[in-house]
């Protein structure tokens, strides 16, 4: 079956996304924070402690999911900036500006829970381990990355300049990522919910992480949604300004 | 190209000390640090190749908006990216230039800082080859960030805000091959790796800054 790609387009048009996204939006909100909750109850309250860490471990259900989306968000940035720069798609810009705030909460959320973890049970709140600092550099890009967008006026140059920006700096990013590996030995333990590894995370704090994992991707859907959808009407509050100053 | 590149190097000769600036600052970075952390001949033969190389970073960062803001604010770069050639061709040129009018006097100065600093004898050989390699790419780097914020009228503080994390991996594996010469391992492995961004960054990097000149000269 042939898909339709210009109807998938169309999609995005700025008056279309609006009206798909006003009635979307309630029931991703809505979703978000069902799945959300319970994933957080589930893994607060009706998972064991573990052996070894004790209550502690339970800031995994935060850390993890909050740390995948920090790196996932930007890989959605990346997709979006580079659909801007083919397309010229207004909306697509829009949405990887709206995204970037999310994505350094996350990754703040993501340092600040390692760093509560991670006195107890490494006896430090911050250690220069790979991991850790590659989230430091990638907090950096974000911060950049938004600075850049505050400083142009012109909407248009900002998309286009944090778009290169944006590729370049995804370059560097992995780069630093493997650099640091080669810079200092790490302290902080593997991947433990990757699909392929032999050794995984037990099934008992498996199964409520994947379930706050979905409610962190559906918050950050309804997020993306509402910013995307301010900064659609922004940017029409600064036509109509610009319409009614040309016509005084 | 030729021509303006030996016409960006004359002006920075000329312009008001803007050559020796990342000089002196280099000088004087070096200077305080043994103020910071004492004169104790062993600490600060242990940092000295992560100080020398932080140094030379801010050094190079310090002067990285003249490579197109005096031309943009003149004019002249909007001559340049109508001239018939490639603008591509104009940043390397200009990077190029950034990098002999401040890269290379760094590289020369480097040996006798790090004699302040105690450095380890087996080190100044990998001191200046890791340089004399990555300092190339710091000035390509920091030409994409300049690019970015040619337009805006405070650019200064954010494009060390931008290029600073891009800087990243250079620092890290030149800062890596003087530690290791200096303790006497192999450096193979990092100085490669360094090579190979240099190489990437000036081979890819001007495409990107003639894309965001482009942009702000709309």
């Amino acid at each position: 079956m042939a898909i339709n790609w210009n109807a998938f387009w169309e999609w995005a048009n700025p008056r279309k996304f609006m009206w798909w996204t006003d009635r979307a939006l309630p029931y991703f909100a809505v979703l978000a924070a069902l799945v959300l909750t319970s994933g957080l109850v589930w893994g607060f309250f009706f998972t064991p402690d573990d052996y070894r860490q004790g209550a502690t471990v339970k800031i995994f259900y935060l850390h993890v999911p909050s740390a995948m989306m920090a790196i996932n968000i930007w890989a959605m940035m990346l997709v979006a900036s580079l659909i801007w720069i083919v397309r010229r798609h207004h909306v697509s810009a829009l949405a990887a500006k709206s995204a970037a705030a999310i994505g350094m909460t996350m990754t703040l959320i993501a340092l600040f829970t390692g760093a509560i973890w991670g006195k107890p049970m490494w006896g430090t709140y911050w250690e220069w381990d790979p991991r850790l600092t590659s989230f430091l550099i990638l907090l950096l890009f974000y911060l950049g990355y938004m600075a850049l967008w505050e400083a142009i006026d012109n909407p248009d140059t900002a998309a286009d300049l944090t778009s290169v920006l944006c590729l370049v700096g995804s370059v560097f990013a992995i780069l630093s990522r493997y650099a640091v590996l080669f810079w200092n030995q790490g302290l902080h333990q593997g991947a433990s919910l990757s699909m392929d590894a032999e050794e995984n995370v037990a099934d008992v704090y498996w199964y409520p992480a994947l379930v706050a994992i979905a409610g962190f991707v559906l918050l950050f859907i309804t997020l993306v949604l509402l910013r995307t959808r301010t900064e659609i009407r922004a940017r029409r509050l600064h036509a109509l300004d610009m319409r009614e100053r040309a016509q005084q | 190209m030729i021509r303006l590149f030996w016409r960006d190097i004359t002006l920075a000769f000329r312009s008001g000390g803007g050559f020796g600036l990342g000089l002196g600052f280099f000088l004087i970075l070096v200077t305080l640090v043994p103020f910071g952390v004492g004169p104790n001949a062993e600490m600060l033969s242990a940092i000295a190749p992560g100080i020398l190389w932080v140094g030379a970073l801010l050094a190079c960062l310090l002067s990285l908006d003249r490579i197109f803001a005096l031309d943009f604010e003149d004019g002249s770069l909007d001559l340049l990216a109508t001239a018939p050639i490639p603008l591509e061709g104009v940043v390397a040129m200009k990077a190029f230039a950034h990098w002999i009018t401040t890269g290379l006097p760094l590289v020369i100065a480097a040996p006798a800082l790090g004699l302040l600093l105690h450095l380890d004898s087996a080190a100044y050989r990998w001191l200046i080859v890791t340089l004399l390699i990555g300092t190339p790419a710091l000035s390509f780097i920091g030409a994409f960030g300049a690019a970015l914020t040619v337009g805006l009228k405070r650019g200064g503080l954010l494009l060390s805000l931008l290029v600073l994390p891009l800087y990243i991996p250079t620092l890290i594996f030149g800062a890596e091959v003087v530690r290791r010469g200096a303790g006497g391992f192999l450096v193979g492995t990092p100085l490669a790796m360094q090579a190979g961004i240099t190489l990437g960054a000036v081979a890819l990097l001007p495409f990107a800054a003639a894309a965001a000149i482009r942009v702000a000269l709309r």
